[in-house]
């Protein structure tokens, strides 16, 4: 019987040696795959201009699911299409902003990107230190009289696909209640917010009904546990959609709208990959496209600096996903409708207090 | 035979064989992943020495972590465990943040009284913590732990509160530039100054482009007083005979009690003294919202076990920590690789100096094995 036991023992033990080697074999195969298509890709876009940009993270750092990842991916598209030299920097603190500046000031980047208006300030110093490079900054845009002249501010507006979710919510909502959840106030995120009130507002006065928005603040950009906490409560005091402009906060509100089997809207990019039953719609935000398209303005040597760029629905660099299941076809077709009249200037979303408080009159 | 067991016996010796066996262990990853690792230690090597100002600026990096490895060092000498040092920092930070930017007095006043708001507050914060020990025995490691987290949240309770949060930032407003410890803050930048840095390229390099401050300076005096302490003084003598053994130094007379209190009050107090140094020292001069430790305790944490615990042991390990964390973006810079690889060194390091607390045995095996062929 023990003699059994032991040889059981034995077999076992191969079976589980050879499926565990299988196992790695294959692993392995694939991983190798991987690795010579990346190296491909490498080599096809060797050759560049010696054009170099350089980019210095906030402290999200660059897997940030949101602007630094975006940006980079921008910084990545621009490398393979005129095989720039691209290269990043991540900030651990704030006080890493400045010696990261100047670190990439010191590899002779031709243009330097600073990601979020936490840099301001240390990108506003670094260019005045560094005069000869060009210096772009995402988010923010400085007061005329003081913005040198080597400095472009990238603004969105993000009011205008934040209208067209709130617009959305209005025609879908059944409560006649949503909500808004945001990060950490400021004038960026107020363009969500005032955005989405008044596209709701919008839906509301086109059906005659009354809906009400309600908005918190988690006063964190990456306390998931906290979006979730406020969506919670939003959701059994009975709004039925949720909307976030909130960063890593935002993943909890998905993961209560999962929970409580209703709606959330997803910022910046398409998360619906989050929850795909539950989220709506994404007020997308497109970073990338604007960090790739200023940096080909300054590689083409046109005259960037001292200026703010402002990308918005007529450059394509903000909007909704084209998929739009969980709303239906004509909820999407009257949203596109909204689209074009934001396009063509018909209605103008607010993008801050006061001008929401206009919008309504 | 004789010799190789005396040079292993020594501390210093185990210590740089880990180094060795981390930067080792770095550069196996760094193949494994595919990129070359003597590009990549140039990289590191040139981030730190190849300009006055990123030596500055690793001098600037080490400050803060070499104060709080002095304060984990100071507390294990007594035999505590001060985990805890990240939230002295922190609640260090929030009280120097604070009184700088209410209180706007001529530098002569403003400095000490910025900077010893922040060693109090790391003092109250260390020795609430020693007083639970003492007093309920509770383990400090429990209690530094929840400490840690109750700091964090004030931290950013603080700094999203309306009275102090600046508005368009993640950050609470600055502190008055009269509480800048930094050297010639107003001189290097004004007309003057700027005329005649303009002869000497890499003063100008050094002052204006990295935060030159007097923190340094400070964590090496915080170092000679804490060995000063420890080692030439009676109450020293008490502070270590607690920590070799505590029913020892009970049954000879010595409040155990009372200098559990006493340890964690100026561990508390070197880890708030790195805070004010850094708010005072480097910019932005502030607290920000933290969404998650900065490490600048946890890292103290390693760099007094680097140093093996020994006061002026932690002054060479900070650099060496703050060499590499500084160093190690240069990595990522220049050959691409993250700089995750510098955590898995850092790891590697600090794991080979627990395990090298074999070399100095291995080095009595040696001997004894000496003096047995001498026998024959």
């Amino acid at each position: 019987m023990k003699k059994m036991k032991k040889l059981l023992a034995v077999v076992l033990a191969g079976t589980m040696a050879v499926s565990m080697g299988a196992c790695g074999s294959t692993g392995s195969a694939s991983s190798a795959a991987g690795g010579s298509a990346s190296s491909g890709a490498a080599g096809a876009s060797a050759g560049g201009k010696g054009y170099k940009v350089r980019m210095v993270t906030d402290t999200g750092g660059v897997n940030d699911q949101s602007f630094n990842q975006s940006s980079w991916e921008g910084l990545k598209n621009l490398k393979k299409d005129t095989g720039a030299d691209v290269n990043y920097v991540e900030s651990k603190q704030e006080s890493d902003y400045a010696t990261n500046l100047d670190k990439a000031a010191d590899e002779n980047a031709n243009l330097i990107w600073g990601i979020g208006f936490a840099m301001a300030k240390s990108i506003g110093s670094a260019a005045k230190e560094n005069p000869d490079i060009n210096y772009a900054i995402v988010d923010n845009s400085y007061d005329k009289a003081t913005m040198p002249s080597n400095v472009t501010g990238v603004m969105f507006r993000a009011q205008e696909p934040s209208f067209i979710v709130g617009y959305i919510a209005g025609k879908t909502t059944k409560t006649g209640k949503v909500g808004f959840v945001g990060g950490i106030r400021s004038n960026i995120i107020d363009q969500f917010e005032y955005g989405y009130k008044a596209g709701v507002a919008y839906a509301a006065k086109e059906m005659n009904k009354k809906i009400t928005v309600d908005a918190q603040y988690a006063e964190s950009f990456s306390d998931s546990s906290k979006g979730k906490a406020i969506a919670n409560s939003m959701f059994s005091s009975g709004c039925d959609i949720v909307f976030h402009a909130a960063g890593g906060v935002g993943v909890g509100v998905i993961a209560a709208a999962k929970d409580a089997g209703k709606y959330a809207i997803g910022v910046d990019r398409d998360q619906a990959y989050l929850a795909p039953k539950n989220v709506l719609t994404s007020a997308l935000k497109l970073v990338y496209s604007a960090v790739e398209d200023v940096s080909k303005k300054a590689m083409k040597g046109e005259k960037i600096g001292g200026k703010t760029f402002t990308y918005g629905l007529k450059e394509n660099a903000v909007g909704i996903p084209t998929e739009h299941k969980l709303m239906g076809d004509a909820t999407y077709q009257a949203a596109m409708k909204v689209e074009n009249d934001i396009k063509s200037g018909k209605i103008v979303p607010p993008a801050t207090k006061a001008e929401f408080d206009k919008f309504g009159k | 035979m004789e010799k190789t067991a005396k040079i292993l016996k020594k501390p210093i010796t185990s210590t740089i064989i880990a180094i060795v066996c981390g930067f080792a262990v770095a550069a196996i990853v760094l193949a494994a992943a595919g990129y070359n690792p003597s590009a990549a230690f140039g990289a590191l090597f040139s981030g730190i020495f190849s300009k006055p100002k990123y030596i500055s600026n690793v001098i600037i990096k080490a400050t803060p972590i070499t104060l709080t490895a002095l304060s984990v060092a100071f507390a294990y000498k007594v035999g505590l465990f001060n985990i805890g040092a990240e939230g002295q920092y922190i609640i260090g930070a929030v009280a120097a943040n604070l009184v700088g930017y209410l209180c706007n007095f001529p530098p002569i006043i403003q400095i000490p009284l910025v900077v010893l708001s922040g060693v109090a507050a790391g003092a109250l914060w260390g020795g609430i913590i020693g007083f639970l020990k003492a007093k309920f025995g509770i383990h400090e490691v429990l209690t530094s732990i929840m400490f840690n987290w109750i700091a964090f949240y004030i931290s950013n309770w603080v700094v999203s509160s309306a009275r102090f949060h600046e508005p368009n930032s993640t950050a609470a407003y600055p502190v008055n530039p009269s509480s800048y410890t930094m050297l010639l803050p107003n001189w290097k930048t004004s007309d003057a100054g700027l005329a005649v840095l303009k002869g000497h390229k890499a003063l100008r390099e050094v002052l204006l482009k990295t935060d030159v401050n007097f923190g340094f300076v400070i964590a090496i005096a915080a170092a000679v007083f804490v060995w000063m302490l420890l080692y030439r003084s009676t109450k020293g003598y008490e502070l270590r005979a607690v920590g070799l053994n505590r029913d020892a130094a009970e049954f000879a007379g010595i409040s155990v009690n009372k200098n559990i209190i006493i340890t964690m009050l100026i561990a508390g107090a070197l880890s708030g003294l790195a805070a004010s140094m850094v708010i005072t020292g480097t910019d932005p001069h502030r607290i920000s919202t933290l969404s998650a430790f900065e490490n600048n305790g946890f890292n103290g944490l390693s760099v007094a076990f680097i140093a093996g615990s020994s006061p002026i042991g932690c002054i060479f390990a900070g650099l060496l920590f703050g060499g590499l964390l500084y160093g190690g973006q240069s990595i990522q810079a220049n050959i691409g690789a993250p700089s995750e690889i510098i955590n898995i060194m850092i790891g590697t390091i600090v794991f080979f100096v627990a395990l090298t607390a074999v070399i100095p045995k291995l080095a009595v095996r040696l001997e004894k094995r000496g003096m047995h062929n001498a026998a024959k």
